[in-house]
């Protein structure tokens, strides 16, 4: 099925998933100009329990909405590295959050500490899915840094668009240096100093 | 513009020129409220949320009677609860649109996955023996337009109209461009053009719908769930009782093919052909494109009116088909409808899921090729 590109995204309720979903769709649907469509899956819970967040990307219009057999995966909890690593493509591009997963099932995957550059760098978790999603757009062509950047100051609330651009940046610095040592950003003892100096 | 499909009927509604809306919240059909709350009151309407679902239909048939498109949104336990008010606005004759965004069931059920167990308590769930029209939806854009079909279904024919969509359907986002604006087509309901003191509220006209005044603007009538007579007054006699319930029912059969509404993709030279609706339907044609590639001559019905049933549709299917699948997200209740009108002419086989996803394309793919071998 050449022409879908399958993205799944997960981790657990209150980390953010379904929003990253509803701004990559809208990054690759109205800024980058493709088909789109998002769908999630989530429990009853409004925090704790699995979410998941799904983005099917098309040059036509899409049917099925789900995803088959994701063409990226990014995870940002061990549970969801266990239930989805096994639908991942064999040549499928893996991406986890390294703060929560720490049993990475495949030598390729980019392990990025989300988290912890939320925590530490931010003292916000809550933008570990926008670094997430900062890491994601410089790691798959799918969508382009502009569009990204675009759809992420559309969706957040107001007076927060400082911080969520440089959670952004801070992510695509992150993945671009993953990307040169080609495996993994080192999680504990130490973040790189890279990852938390102001300029990019 | 990026929509959720709960977002889109929001906006079908606006559309449609919807005023009112009275609701209590509920997973998955609350963004429908969430929408609606911010945008009725800058739009002149109104938006209530009501103490529960019974109270909700139960204000929206008031407000519609004032002559304000009115509508309600839930999923099946409120569905349920709305059901005596459903009745009443069928026998009372009041235009309004009831969406249920279907969650898994019976009773609380599963909240958050999908489920198309409601088909059958759509059309038979309030008591006695009624018509009803009911619309699904399978993408974002339809949710808006069959919105906008179900209100000017119900304003034409002065009917209850239920939308019937799905949580996957609902909490979908896909690309909504609002270009065509001016080719929408609007229905209001027929007013009276007489003077109040010659206006008979219910009486028989050559489509079977009678005229609906305002309430307040002069117009005197009586509004109630009893059978009544053509000026609304309870009755007991049978040859007023016969023609209403008659009325009723012709008014809706009558105009059968204005209300069909269905979709025939690669259906021309079909062998199997599958009948599916809602989310499902998004599947089957996937599964439809993946056995044209393996040399399989497979078609695909979407029925986007449920009801009443779309027998004609089928019948056309059944010309070139000698197969029938109808993959349902329940255990069986638009395929009853399919064995029906099939009557032994062709296989009718089901393909049922009840576990809380949707059925995939791999799925139907797996019944087509047990059907061929």
């Amino acid at each position: 099925m050449a022409d879908r590109y399958e993205i799944r995204l997960g981790g657990s309720g209150g980390q953010g998933i379904i929003l990253m979903g509803i701004i990559l769709a809208e990054a690759i649907g109205i800024y980058d100009h493709q088909f789109v469509a998002q769908t999630q899956s989530y429990g009853p819970e409004a925090r704790g329990g699995s979410s998941k967040s799904e983005v099917i990307v098309s040059e036509e219009e899409i049917d099925y909405p789900k995803a088959m057999k994701p063409d990226l995966l990014l995870v940002m909890n061990q549970k969801s590295c266990d239930d989805f690593f096994p639908d991942l493509k064999p040549e499928g591009l893996l991406i986890v959050d390294s703060t929560f997963v720490t049993q990475v099932p495949q030598p390729r995957a980019f392990q990025i500490p989300f988290t912890r550059i939320a925590r530490e760098k931010f003292k916000r978790e809550m933008v570990a899915n926008i670094v997430a999603l900062g890491a994601l757009s410089q790691l798959t062509p799918i969508v382009s840094s502009k569009a990204i950047e675009s759809a992420v100051l559309a969706r957040v609330p107001k007076g927060t668009e400082k911080l969520n651009r440089d959670a952004l940046k801070a992510g695509m610095a992150a993945a671009k240096r993953a990307k040169k040592e080609w495996l993994k950003v080192e999680i504990p003892p130490e973040i790189p100093k890279e990852d938390l100096l102001d300029s990019y | 513009m990026l929509l959720q499909g709960n977002e889109a009927v929001a906006e079908g509604a606006l559309r449609a020129g919807c005023r009112f809306f009275a609701g209590y919240p509920i997973t998955p059909a609350t963004e429908i409220s969430e929408v609606l709350s911010v945008r009725l009151p800058k739009t002149d309407g109104t938006f209530i949320q009501m103490e529960d679902e019974i109270a909700s239909l139960g204000a929206v048939i008031g407000a519609s009677l004032t002559g304000v498109k009115s509508m309600t949104a839930t999923s099946g336990p409120g569905f349920s609860l709305m059901q005596e008010n459903l009745g009443l606005a069928i026998i009372a004759e009041v235009p309004c649109v009831i969406v249920n965004v279907m969650r898994g069931g019976p009773s609380t059920g599963l909240p958050t996955f999908p489920a198309q167990g409601d088909v059958m308590q759509a059309r038979w769930g309030t008591h006695g023996d009624h018509p009803i029209i009911v619309l699904s939806a399978s993408t974002v854009r339809e949710c808006y337009d069959m919105t906008i079909q179900a209100f000017n279904l119900s304003e034409k024919f002065r009917t209850p109209v239920v939308l019937l969509i799905d949580e996957v359907v609902g909490h979908m986002r896909e690309k909504m461009a609002l270009d065509d604006e001016e080719k929408i087509e609007i229905i209001n309901r027929v007013r009276p053009t007489m003077p109040p003191e010659w206006y008979i509220p219910y009486e028989d006209t050559p489509s079977g719908v009678s005229p609906m005044a305002n309430f307040g603007e002069g117009y005197r009538y009586h509004v109630t769930g009893l059978t009544h007579d053509v000026r609304g007054f309870p009755t007991s006699r049978p040859d007023e009782i016969g023609p209403f319930i008659s009325r009723l029912h012709r008014k809706i059969s009558s105009h059968f093919s204005e209300i069909q509404i269905a979709e025939f993709f690669k259906t021309e030279d079909a062998e199997i052909t599958i009948v599916a609706y809602g989310c499902v339907a998004r599947s089957a044609k996937r599964a439809v494109i993946e056995a044209r590639e393996k040399g399989l001559k497979v078609g695909l019905l979407k029925l986007s009116t449920l009801w009443p049933f779309m027998r004609t549709a089928v019948e056309k299917a059944l010309q070139t088909s000698k197969i029938l699948i109808v993959p349902e997200m329940n255990m069986g209740q638009i395929s009853r409808e399919v064995k029906r009108v099939n009557r032994g002419v062709a296989r009718v086989i089901t393909l049922n899921k009840v576990d809380g996803t949707i059925i995939t394309p791999m799925e139907i793919l797996n019944r087509i090729q047990e059907v061929v071998s």
